[in-house]
Protein backbone atom coordinates (compact mmCIF):
# COMPACT_ATOMS: atom_id res chain seq x y z
CA UNK A 1 0.00 0.00 0.00
CA UNK A 2 1.22 3.38 -0.77
CA UNK A 3 2.68 5.80 1.68
CA UNK A 4 -0.22 8.21 1.39
CA UNK A 5 -2.63 5.58 1.72
CA UNK A 6 -1.20 3.96 4.44
CA UNK A 7 -1.45 7.39 6.56
CA UNK A 8 -5.16 8.32 5.56
CA UNK A 9 -5.91 4.54 6.72
CA UNK A 10 -4.11 5.55 10.04
CA UNK A 11 -5.86 8.36 10.74
CA UNK A 12 -9.32 7.20 9.72
CA UNK A 13 -9.17 3.80 11.57
CA UNK A 14 -7.78 5.99 14.58
CA UNK A 15 -11.35 8.55 14.32
CA UNK A 16 -13.12 4.80 13.80
CA UNK A 17 -11.62 3.00 16.68
CA UNK A 18 -12.57 5.88 19.50
CA UNK A 19 -16.31 6.25 17.70
CA UNK A 20 -18.88 4.61 20.44
CA UNK A 21 -21.12 2.92 18.06
CA UNK A 22 -17.66 0.60 17.28
CA UNK A 23 -17.76 -0.06 21.62
CA UNK A 24 -21.18 -0.90 21.17
CA UNK A 25 -20.42 -2.98 18.48
CA UNK A 26 -17.93 -5.27 20.14
CA UNK A 27 -19.14 -4.99 23.42
CA UNK A 28 -22.46 -7.10 21.83
CA UNK A 29 -20.19 -9.55 20.42
CA UNK A 30 -18.95 -9.94 23.86
CA UNK A 31 -21.70 -10.46 25.41
CA UNK A 32 -23.83 -12.35 23.06
CA UNK A 33 -21.11 -15.17 23.05
CA UNK A 34 -20.65 -14.87 27.17
CA UNK A 35 -24.28 -15.59 27.31
CA UNK A 36 -23.72 -18.30 24.97
CA UNK A 37 -20.75 -19.74 26.34
CA UNK A 38 -22.11 -19.33 29.83
CA UNK A 39 -25.68 -20.66 29.73
CA UNK A 40 -26.01 -22.37 25.84
CA UNK A 41 -24.52 -25.46 26.44
CA UNK A 42 -21.13 -27.36 24.99
CA UNK A 43 -19.20 -24.70 22.64
CA UNK A 44 -19.67 -26.37 20.01
CA UNK A 45 -23.76 -25.23 20.00
CA UNK A 46 -22.77 -21.29 21.14
CA UNK A 47 -20.82 -21.90 17.67
CA UNK A 48 -23.82 -22.76 15.81
CA UNK A 49 -26.15 -20.01 17.54
CA UNK A 50 -23.16 -17.67 16.62
CA UNK A 51 -23.37 -18.44 13.11
CA UNK A 52 -26.69 -16.68 12.88
CA UNK A 53 -26.38 -13.78 14.89
CA UNK A 54 -23.27 -12.87 13.17
CA UNK A 55 -25.04 -13.69 9.35
CA UNK A 56 -27.60 -10.86 10.11
CA UNK A 57 -25.98 -8.65 12.51
CA UNK A 58 -22.30 -8.38 10.80
CA UNK A 59 -24.08 -7.52 7.12
CA UNK A 60 -26.46 -4.81 8.81
CA UNK A 61 -23.85 -3.19 11.12
CA UNK A 62 -21.31 -2.80 8.22
CA UNK A 63 -23.51 -1.74 5.82
CA UNK A 64 -25.77 0.75 8.14
CA UNK A 65 -22.57 2.25 9.80
CA UNK A 66 -20.54 1.95 7.22
CA UNK A 67 -22.87 4.28 4.88
CA UNK A 68 -24.20 6.87 7.79
CA UNK A 69 -20.30 7.28 8.53
CA UNK A 70 -19.87 8.35 4.89
CA UNK A 71 -22.39 11.02 4.77
CA UNK A 72 -21.21 12.10 7.84
CA UNK A 73 -17.49 11.98 6.45
CA UNK A 74 -18.90 13.84 2.89
CA UNK A 75 -16.93 17.32 3.85
CA UNK A 76 -13.94 15.95 5.35
CA UNK A 77 -13.76 14.06 2.00
CA UNK A 78 -13.68 16.86 0.12
CA UNK A 79 -11.06 18.53 2.41
CA UNK A 80 -8.33 15.19 2.04
CA UNK A 81 -9.20 15.32 -1.88
CA UNK A 82 -8.35 18.76 -1.94
CA UNK A 83 -4.97 17.47 -0.56
CA UNK A 84 -1.74 16.53 -2.81
CA UNK A 85 -2.78 12.66 -2.33
CA UNK A 86 -4.26 10.68 -5.44
CA UNK A 87 -7.57 9.32 -5.50
CA UNK A 88 -6.55 5.61 -5.57
CA UNK A 89 -4.69 6.01 -2.19
CA UNK A 90 -7.11 8.23 -0.48
CA UNK A 91 -9.87 6.11 -1.14
CA UNK A 92 -7.53 3.27 -0.19
CA UNK A 93 -6.65 4.22 3.06
CA UNK A 94 -10.43 5.68 3.69
CA UNK A 95 -12.08 2.18 3.01
CA UNK A 96 -9.75 0.05 4.86
CA UNK A 97 -9.48 2.36 7.73
CA UNK A 98 -13.55 2.08 8.32
CA UNK A 99 -13.78 -1.49 7.30
CA UNK A 100 -10.95 -2.97 9.03
CA UNK A 101 -11.68 -1.56 12.60
CA UNK A 102 -15.00 -2.90 12.21
CA UNK A 103 -13.67 -6.33 11.50
CA UNK A 104 -11.78 -6.22 14.30
CA UNK A 105 -14.52 -4.84 16.46
CA UNK A 106 -15.83 -8.04 15.80
CA UNK A 107 -13.12 -10.38 15.73
CA UNK A 108 -12.35 -9.27 19.16
CA UNK A 109 -15.85 -9.06 20.46
CA UNK A 110 -15.98 -13.10 19.68
CA UNK A 111 -13.22 -14.21 20.03
CA UNK A 112 -11.72 -12.88 23.15
CA UNK A 113 -14.89 -14.46 24.90
CA UNK A 114 -14.28 -17.60 23.24
CA UNK A 115 -10.62 -17.93 24.22
CA UNK A 116 -11.73 -17.31 27.70
CA UNK A 117 -13.94 -20.08 27.98
CA UNK A 118 -12.91 -22.48 25.71
CA UNK A 119 -9.39 -21.21 24.71
CA UNK A 120 -7.51 -25.03 25.41
CA UNK A 121 -10.19 -26.84 23.54
CA UNK A 122 -8.65 -27.07 20.41
CA UNK A 123 -11.86 -29.16 19.11
CA UNK A 124 -13.50 -26.34 18.33
CA UNK A 125 -10.35 -23.99 17.13
CA UNK A 126 -11.20 -24.41 13.61
CA UNK A 127 -14.44 -23.75 13.78
CA UNK A 128 -13.75 -20.33 15.54
CA UNK A 129 -11.48 -19.61 13.25
CA UNK A 130 -13.88 -19.88 10.11
CA UNK A 131 -16.69 -18.09 12.00
CA UNK A 132 -14.49 -14.77 12.50
CA UNK A 133 -13.07 -15.25 9.27
CA UNK A 134 -16.33 -15.20 7.46
CA UNK A 135 -17.26 -12.06 9.99
CA UNK A 136 -14.22 -10.09 8.84
CA UNK A 137 -14.69 -11.00 5.20
CA UNK A 138 -18.44 -10.30 5.41
CA UNK A 139 -17.60 -6.85 7.02
CA UNK A 140 -15.06 -5.94 4.09
CA UNK A 141 -18.07 -7.18 1.39
CA UNK A 142 -20.86 -4.90 3.60
CA UNK A 143 -18.36 -2.16 3.89
CA UNK A 144 -17.52 -2.20 0.25
CA UNK A 145 -21.18 -2.23 -0.57
CA UNK A 146 -21.75 1.39 1.57
CA UNK A 147 -19.26 2.71 0.00
CA UNK A 148 -20.56 2.15 -3.49
CA UNK A 149 -24.21 3.20 -2.28
CA UNK A 150 -23.04 6.04 -0.18
CA UNK A 151 -21.22 7.38 -3.44
CA UNK A 152 -23.43 6.66 -5.87
CA UNK A 153 -26.64 8.77 -3.95
CA UNK A 154 -26.15 12.37 -2.84
CA UNK A 155 -29.06 11.86 -0.73
CA UNK A 156 -28.85 10.34 2.59
CA UNK A 157 -31.93 8.74 3.24
CA UNK A 158 -31.71 7.08 -0.10
CA UNK A 159 -28.59 5.47 0.26
CA UNK A 160 -29.45 4.55 4.13
CA UNK A 161 -32.91 3.35 3.10
CA UNK A 162 -30.90 1.41 -0.15
CA UNK A 163 -28.04 -0.20 2.64
CA UNK A 164 -31.33 -1.81 4.53
CA UNK A 165 -33.33 -2.92 1.88
CA UNK A 166 -30.23 -4.74 0.21
CA UNK A 167 -29.08 -6.29 3.79
CA UNK A 168 -32.96 -7.20 4.06
CA UNK A 169 -32.39 -8.70 0.51
CA UNK A 170 -29.32 -10.45 1.24
CA UNK A 171 -30.47 -12.04 4.95
CA UNK A 172 -33.65 -12.67 4.46
CA UNK A 173 -35.85 -12.22 1.05
CA UNK A 174 -33.37 -13.80 -0.91
CA UNK A 175 -33.49 -17.80 0.08
CA UNK A 176 -37.24 -16.94 0.10
CA UNK A 177 -37.09 -16.07 -3.36
CA UNK A 178 -35.10 -18.77 -4.07
CA UNK A 179 -37.00 -21.57 -2.34
CA UNK A 180 -40.15 -20.10 -4.53
CA UNK A 181 -38.84 -20.26 -7.45
CA UNK A 182 -37.28 -23.86 -6.75
CA UNK A 183 -41.00 -24.85 -5.76
CA UNK A 184 -42.07 -23.17 -9.00
CA UNK A 185 -40.33 -24.88 -11.81
CA UNK A 186 -39.64 -27.94 -9.30
CA UNK A 187 -39.77 -29.99 -12.62
CA UNK A 188 -37.04 -28.68 -14.29
CA UNK A 189 -33.62 -29.44 -13.58
CA UNK A 190 -32.54 -26.54 -11.10
CA UNK A 191 -29.07 -27.78 -9.90
CA UNK A 192 -27.11 -25.30 -11.68
CA UNK A 193 -29.25 -22.07 -11.23
CA UNK A 194 -29.52 -22.22 -7.72
CA UNK A 195 -25.65 -22.86 -7.38
CA UNK A 196 -25.44 -19.76 -9.47
CA UNK A 197 -28.65 -17.91 -6.99
CA UNK A 198 -26.28 -19.11 -3.78
CA UNK A 199 -22.93 -17.53 -5.51
CA UNK A 200 -24.58 -14.16 -6.18
CA UNK A 201 -25.40 -14.04 -2.41
CA UNK A 202 -22.31 -13.39 0.16
CA UNK A 203 -24.33 -14.28 3.38
CA UNK A 204 -25.46 -17.49 2.05
CA UNK A 205 -21.80 -18.17 0.77
CA UNK A 206 -21.22 -17.41 4.47
CA UNK A 207 -23.74 -19.73 5.94
CA UNK A 208 -22.71 -22.18 3.26
CA UNK A 209 -18.62 -22.05 4.53
CA UNK A 210 -19.47 -21.83 7.88
CA UNK A 211 -22.20 -24.95 7.99
CA UNK A 212 -20.17 -27.10 5.64
CA UNK A 213 -17.68 -26.58 8.56
CA UNK A 214 -19.89 -27.84 11.27
CA UNK A 215 -21.44 -30.26 9.53
CA UNK A 216 -24.96 -29.60 10.14
CA UNK A 217 -27.65 -29.92 7.13
CA UNK A 218 -30.61 -29.07 9.35
CA UNK A 219 -29.76 -25.50 9.29
CA UNK A 220 -28.54 -25.00 5.44
CA UNK A 221 -31.03 -23.47 3.75
CA UNK A 222 -32.15 -24.81 0.58
CA UNK A 223 -29.40 -23.06 -1.47
CA UNK A 224 -27.30 -24.93 0.90
CA UNK A 225 -28.52 -28.30 0.38
CA UNK A 226 -27.94 -27.92 -2.87
CA UNK A 227 -24.06 -26.98 -2.78
CA UNK A 228 -23.42 -29.33 -0.20
CA UNK A 229 -24.82 -32.18 -2.54
CA UNK A 230 -22.60 -30.60 -5.61
CA UNK A 231 -20.05 -29.83 -4.43
CA UNK A 232 -19.32 -32.07 -1.21
CA UNK A 233 -17.82 -30.30 1.86
CA UNK A 234 -13.85 -29.86 0.67
CA UNK A 235 -14.31 -28.47 -2.69
CA UNK A 236 -17.36 -27.14 -1.15
CA UNK A 237 -15.62 -25.12 1.23
CA UNK A 238 -13.09 -23.87 -1.20
CA UNK A 239 -15.26 -22.53 -4.20
CA UNK A 240 -17.49 -20.88 -1.08
CA UNK A 241 -14.15 -19.31 -0.02
CA UNK A 242 -13.24 -18.18 -3.85
CA UNK A 243 -16.91 -16.34 -3.46
CA UNK A 244 -16.96 -14.67 -0.79
CA UNK A 245 -13.71 -13.09 -1.51
CA UNK A 246 -14.91 -12.11 -4.98
CA UNK A 247 -17.50 -10.62 -2.78
CA UNK A 248 -14.92 -8.64 -1.21
CA UNK A 249 -13.00 -7.75 -3.91
CA UNK A 250 -15.32 -6.67 -6.58
CA UNK A 251 -17.61 -4.39 -4.84
CA UNK A 252 -14.46 -2.61 -3.83
CA UNK A 253 -13.38 -2.09 -7.20
CA UNK A 254 -16.76 -1.02 -8.19
CA UNK A 255 -16.41 1.80 -5.37
CA UNK A 256 -12.77 2.54 -5.98
CA UNK A 257 -13.63 3.47 -10.03
CA UNK A 258 -17.15 5.38 -8.38
CA UNK A 259 -14.70 7.22 -6.00
CA UNK A 260 -11.65 7.60 -8.83
CA UNK A 261 -14.31 9.51 -11.98
CA UNK A 262 -17.07 11.27 -9.07
CA UNK A 263 -17.26 14.74 -9.60
CA UNK A 264 -17.30 15.82 -5.45
CA UNK B 1 -1.53 31.98 -10.87
CA UNK B 2 -4.69 30.39 -12.08
CA UNK B 3 -6.23 30.84 -15.52
CA UNK B 4 -9.20 29.28 -16.54
CA UNK B 5 -9.17 28.42 -20.71
CA UNK B 6 -13.06 27.90 -22.11
CA UNK B 7 -13.87 25.56 -18.79
CA UNK B 8 -17.36 23.76 -19.41
CA UNK B 9 -18.75 21.70 -17.04
CA UNK B 10 -22.26 19.80 -16.95
CA UNK B 11 -23.77 17.71 -14.74
CA UNK B 12 -26.24 15.80 -16.64
CA UNK B 13 -28.52 18.35 -18.10
CA UNK B 14 -27.74 20.96 -16.08
CA UNK B 15 -25.06 23.04 -17.82
CA UNK B 16 -23.49 24.63 -14.74
CA UNK B 17 -19.93 26.54 -16.43
CA UNK B 18 -20.25 27.23 -20.01
CA UNK B 19 -17.08 28.03 -21.23
CA UNK B 20 -15.74 29.94 -18.37
CA UNK B 21 -12.28 32.38 -19.27
CA UNK B 22 -10.76 33.86 -16.17
CA UNK B 23 -7.19 34.24 -14.15
CA UNK B 24 -6.43 34.97 -10.55
CA UNK B 25 -3.56 36.36 -10.28
CA UNK B 26 -0.45 36.53 -7.41
CA UNK B 27 -1.03 39.03 -5.37
CA UNK B 28 -4.42 39.98 -5.43
CA UNK B 29 -7.54 38.67 -3.73
CA UNK B 30 -10.23 38.03 -6.19
CA UNK B 31 -13.72 38.15 -5.40
CA UNK B 32 -15.86 35.36 -6.47
CA UNK B 33 -19.60 36.77 -6.79
CA UNK B 34 -22.60 35.26 -8.25
CA UNK B 35 -26.22 34.00 -7.41
CA UNK B 36 -27.16 31.03 -5.96
CA UNK B 37 -26.86 28.39 -8.41
CA UNK B 38 -24.38 30.29 -11.05
CA UNK B 39 -21.59 27.73 -10.54
CA UNK B 40 -19.18 29.25 -7.92
CA UNK B 41 -19.15 26.15 -6.67
CA UNK B 42 -18.27 24.43 -8.97
CA UNK B 43 -15.48 26.86 -9.96
CA UNK B 44 -13.61 26.28 -7.19
CA UNK B 45 -13.79 22.81 -7.26
CA UNK B 46 -12.28 22.40 -10.67
CA UNK B 47 -8.92 23.92 -9.30
CA UNK B 48 -9.09 21.39 -6.35
CA UNK B 49 -9.33 18.70 -8.47
CA UNK B 50 -12.81 17.45 -6.69
CA UNK B 51 -14.68 18.11 -10.47
CA UNK B 52 -12.73 17.60 -13.43
CA UNK B 53 -14.20 19.69 -16.36
CA UNK B 54 -15.68 18.32 -19.88
CA UNK B 55 -14.20 20.56 -21.80
CA UNK B 56 -11.05 23.07 -21.76
CA UNK B 57 -8.42 23.63 -19.30
CA UNK B 58 -7.25 25.23 -16.36
CA UNK B 59 -3.49 26.33 -15.80
CA UNK B 60 -2.10 26.48 -12.57
CA UNK B 61 1.36 28.51 -12.33
CA UNK B 62 1.50 27.74 -16.26
CA UNK B 63 1.22 24.30 -16.18
CA UNK B 64 -2.05 22.53 -17.42
CA UNK B 65 -3.62 20.42 -13.98
CA UNK B 66 -3.52 16.63 -15.07
CA UNK B 67 -3.73 13.80 -13.07
CA UNK B 68 -0.48 14.48 -11.08
CA UNK B 69 -2.12 15.88 -7.64
CA UNK B 70 1.09 17.43 -6.71
CA UNK B 71 0.21 20.89 -7.50
CA UNK B 72 -2.23 20.63 -4.73
CA UNK B 73 0.72 20.97 -2.72
CA UNK B 74 0.58 24.98 -2.91
CA UNK B 75 -3.22 25.49 -2.76
CA UNK B 76 -4.76 25.85 0.89
CA UNK B 77 -8.60 25.50 0.89
CA UNK B 78 -10.96 26.53 3.24
CA UNK B 79 -14.13 24.92 2.72
CA UNK B 80 -17.45 26.41 3.99
CA UNK B 81 -18.61 24.15 6.14
CA UNK B 82 -16.12 22.62 8.60
CA UNK B 83 -16.82 19.12 9.32
CA UNK B 84 -13.64 17.05 10.86
CA UNK B 85 -13.72 13.61 11.92
CA UNK B 86 -15.90 13.30 14.73
CA UNK B 87 -12.93 11.66 17.30
CA UNK B 88 -9.84 12.85 16.28
CA UNK B 89 -8.14 15.85 18.41
CA UNK B 90 -7.93 19.32 16.57
CA UNK B 91 -3.93 18.19 16.86
CA UNK B 92 -4.28 15.06 14.83
CA UNK B 93 -5.98 16.66 12.54
CA UNK B 94 -3.16 19.24 11.93
CA UNK B 95 -0.82 16.73 11.89
CA UNK B 96 -2.99 14.61 9.54
CA UNK B 97 -3.22 16.85 6.81
CA UNK B 98 0.88 17.94 7.51
CA UNK B 99 1.31 14.72 6.86
CA UNK B 100 -0.36 14.00 3.98
CA UNK B 101 1.51 17.16 2.64
CA UNK B 102 4.73 15.41 2.37
CA UNK B 103 7.87 15.75 4.46
CA UNK B 104 9.73 19.17 4.52
CA UNK B 105 6.50 21.81 4.21
CA UNK B 106 7.29 24.95 6.43
CA UNK B 107 4.36 25.47 7.74
CA UNK B 108 2.64 28.84 9.12
CA UNK B 109 1.37 28.87 12.63
CA UNK B 110 0.41 32.46 12.83
CA UNK B 111 -3.26 32.25 12.91
CA UNK B 112 -3.07 29.12 15.17
CA UNK B 113 -1.65 31.70 17.60
CA UNK B 114 -3.61 34.57 16.83
CA UNK B 115 -6.74 32.62 17.50
CA UNK B 116 -5.25 31.24 20.79
CA UNK B 117 -6.11 27.38 19.99
CA UNK B 118 -3.78 26.02 21.95
CA UNK B 119 -6.23 24.88 24.08
CA UNK B 120 -8.99 23.51 21.64
CA UNK B 121 -6.48 21.52 19.60
CA UNK B 122 -6.12 18.79 22.55
CA UNK B 123 -9.72 18.20 22.70
CA UNK B 124 -11.75 16.44 20.38
CA UNK B 125 -12.78 17.65 17.08
CA UNK B 126 -17.14 17.01 17.69
CA UNK B 127 -16.64 18.50 20.93
CA UNK B 128 -15.68 22.33 19.69
CA UNK B 129 -18.21 25.12 19.22
CA UNK B 130 -18.80 25.81 15.46
CA UNK B 131 -16.96 29.02 15.46
CA UNK B 132 -13.50 27.21 17.03
CA UNK B 133 -13.98 24.67 14.35
CA UNK B 134 -14.41 27.45 11.89
CA UNK B 135 -10.61 28.94 12.97
CA UNK B 136 -9.35 25.56 12.81
CA UNK B 137 -10.53 25.54 9.31
CA UNK B 138 -9.03 28.79 8.50
CA UNK B 139 -5.44 27.94 10.42
CA UNK B 140 -5.67 24.57 8.42
CA UNK B 141 -6.23 26.22 4.96
CA UNK B 142 -3.33 29.00 5.40
CA UNK B 143 -0.96 26.64 7.38
CA UNK B 144 1.25 25.71 4.72
CA UNK B 145 2.08 28.87 2.83
CA UNK B 146 -0.26 28.34 -0.12
CA UNK B 147 0.28 29.89 -3.68
CA UNK B 148 -3.36 29.82 -3.77
CA UNK B 149 -5.80 30.50 -1.36
CA UNK B 150 -9.68 29.66 -2.08
CA UNK B 151 -11.61 30.84 0.75
CA UNK B 152 -15.42 29.80 0.94
CA UNK B 153 -17.39 32.12 3.06
CA UNK B 154 -14.44 32.31 5.62
CA UNK B 155 -16.04 34.45 8.48
CA UNK B 156 -19.48 32.98 8.54
CA UNK B 157 -19.85 31.95 11.94
CA UNK B 158 -16.72 33.54 13.00
CA UNK B 159 -17.36 36.49 15.94
CA UNK B 160 -15.85 40.08 15.16
CA UNK B 161 -13.02 39.59 16.64
CA UNK B 162 -11.78 36.30 14.86
CA UNK B 163 -13.02 37.80 11.62
CA UNK B 164 -10.78 40.75 11.50
CA UNK B 165 -8.03 38.45 12.59
CA UNK B 166 -8.88 35.92 9.45
CA UNK B 167 -9.12 39.26 7.43
CA UNK B 168 -6.06 40.63 8.24
CA UNK B 169 -4.45 37.35 7.34
CA UNK B 170 -5.87 37.50 4.19
CA UNK B 171 -4.15 40.85 3.56
CA UNK B 172 -0.87 39.28 4.49
CA UNK B 173 -0.92 36.56 2.62
CA UNK B 174 -1.79 38.82 0.02
CA UNK B 175 1.37 40.64 0.48
CA UNK B 176 3.14 37.70 0.48
CA UNK B 177 2.15 37.33 -3.02
CA UNK B 178 -0.54 34.63 -2.63
CA UNK B 179 -3.31 34.25 -5.02
CA UNK B 180 -6.67 34.47 -3.34
CA UNK B 181 -10.10 33.34 -4.10
CA UNK B 182 -12.79 34.93 -1.85
CA UNK B 183 -16.40 34.10 -1.89
CA UNK B 184 -18.90 35.60 0.32
CA UNK B 185 -22.54 36.61 0.76
CA UNK B 186 -21.31 39.93 2.58
CA UNK B 187 -20.75 42.35 -0.26
CA UNK B 188 -18.91 45.07 2.52
CA UNK B 189 -16.34 42.17 3.29
CA UNK B 190 -15.34 41.57 -0.85
CA UNK B 191 -15.19 45.14 -0.94
CA UNK B 192 -12.65 45.34 2.03
CA UNK B 193 -10.54 42.82 1.17
CA UNK B 194 -11.00 42.40 -3.02
CA UNK B 195 -8.79 43.38 -5.69
CA UNK B 196 -10.40 41.86 -8.61
CA UNK B 197 -14.00 40.86 -9.24
CA UNK B 198 -15.29 37.92 -10.70
CA UNK B 199 -19.21 38.00 -11.81
CA UNK B 200 -20.39 34.71 -12.73
CA UNK B 201 -24.07 33.95 -13.64
CA UNK B 202 -25.67 31.16 -15.99
CA UNK B 203 -22.45 29.14 -15.91
CA UNK B 204 -19.93 32.12 -17.44
CA UNK B 205 -18.19 35.29 -16.00
CA UNK B 206 -19.89 38.50 -17.09
CA UNK B 207 -17.55 40.38 -15.61
CA UNK B 208 -13.79 40.26 -14.85
CA UNK B 209 -11.94 42.89 -13.72
CA UNK B 210 -10.69 45.07 -11.30
CA UNK B 211 -12.89 46.74 -8.29
CA UNK B 212 -12.19 49.43 -9.87
CA UNK B 213 -12.87 48.82 -13.31
CA UNK B 214 -16.16 47.57 -12.16
CA UNK B 215 -17.28 50.74 -10.28
CA UNK B 216 -16.04 52.47 -13.40
CA UNK B 217 -18.05 50.19 -15.77
CA UNK B 218 -20.98 50.46 -13.94
CA UNK B 219 -20.82 54.23 -12.56
CA UNK B 220 -21.74 53.24 -8.86
CA UNK B 221 -20.06 53.93 -5.54
CA UNK B 222 -19.47 50.29 -4.17
CA UNK B 223 -19.82 47.02 -4.74
CA UNK B 224 -23.26 46.05 -3.92
CA UNK B 225 -24.95 48.51 -6.47
CA UNK B 226 -22.34 47.79 -9.06
CA UNK B 227 -23.51 44.18 -9.33
CA UNK B 228 -26.39 44.91 -8.85
CA UNK B 229 -26.34 47.38 -11.99
CA UNK B 230 -24.77 44.50 -13.83
CA UNK B 231 -27.69 41.92 -12.87
CA UNK B 232 -30.11 44.13 -13.87
CA UNK B 233 -28.51 45.47 -17.31
CA UNK B 234 -28.14 41.35 -17.96
CA UNK B 235 -32.13 40.78 -16.66
CA UNK B 236 -33.31 43.42 -19.40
Amino acid sequence: MSQPAWKVLRYQASNVLRSRWLLAYAAFFAIATDALLRWGGDPAAALLSLVNVVLLVVPLVAAVFGVMFLYDAREFTELLLAQPVSRPALFGGLYAGLALPLAGAFVVGVGAPFLFHAGADERYRAALVMLLAVGAVLTLVFTALAYLLALRSEDRVRGLGTAVGLWLLFTVVYDGIVLLLATAFADYPLERPLLAAMVANPVDLGRVLLLLRFDVAALFGYTGAVFKQFFGSALGIAVGAAGLILWAVIPALAALRVFHRKNF
Amino acid sequence: MLAYEKVEKRFGRHEVLRGVNVEFRRGRVTALIGPNGAGKTTLVKCALGLVRPDAGRLVFDGEPIGDDPGYRRRIGYMPQIARFPENLSGAELLAMIRELRGPGVLTDEELLRSFDLSSALGKPLRTLSGGTRQKVNASLAMLFRPDLLILDEPTAGLDPLSSSILKDKVRAERERGCAVILTSHIMSELEELADDVVYLCDGVARFAGSMHDLKLHTRQFNLERAIAHIMKEHAA
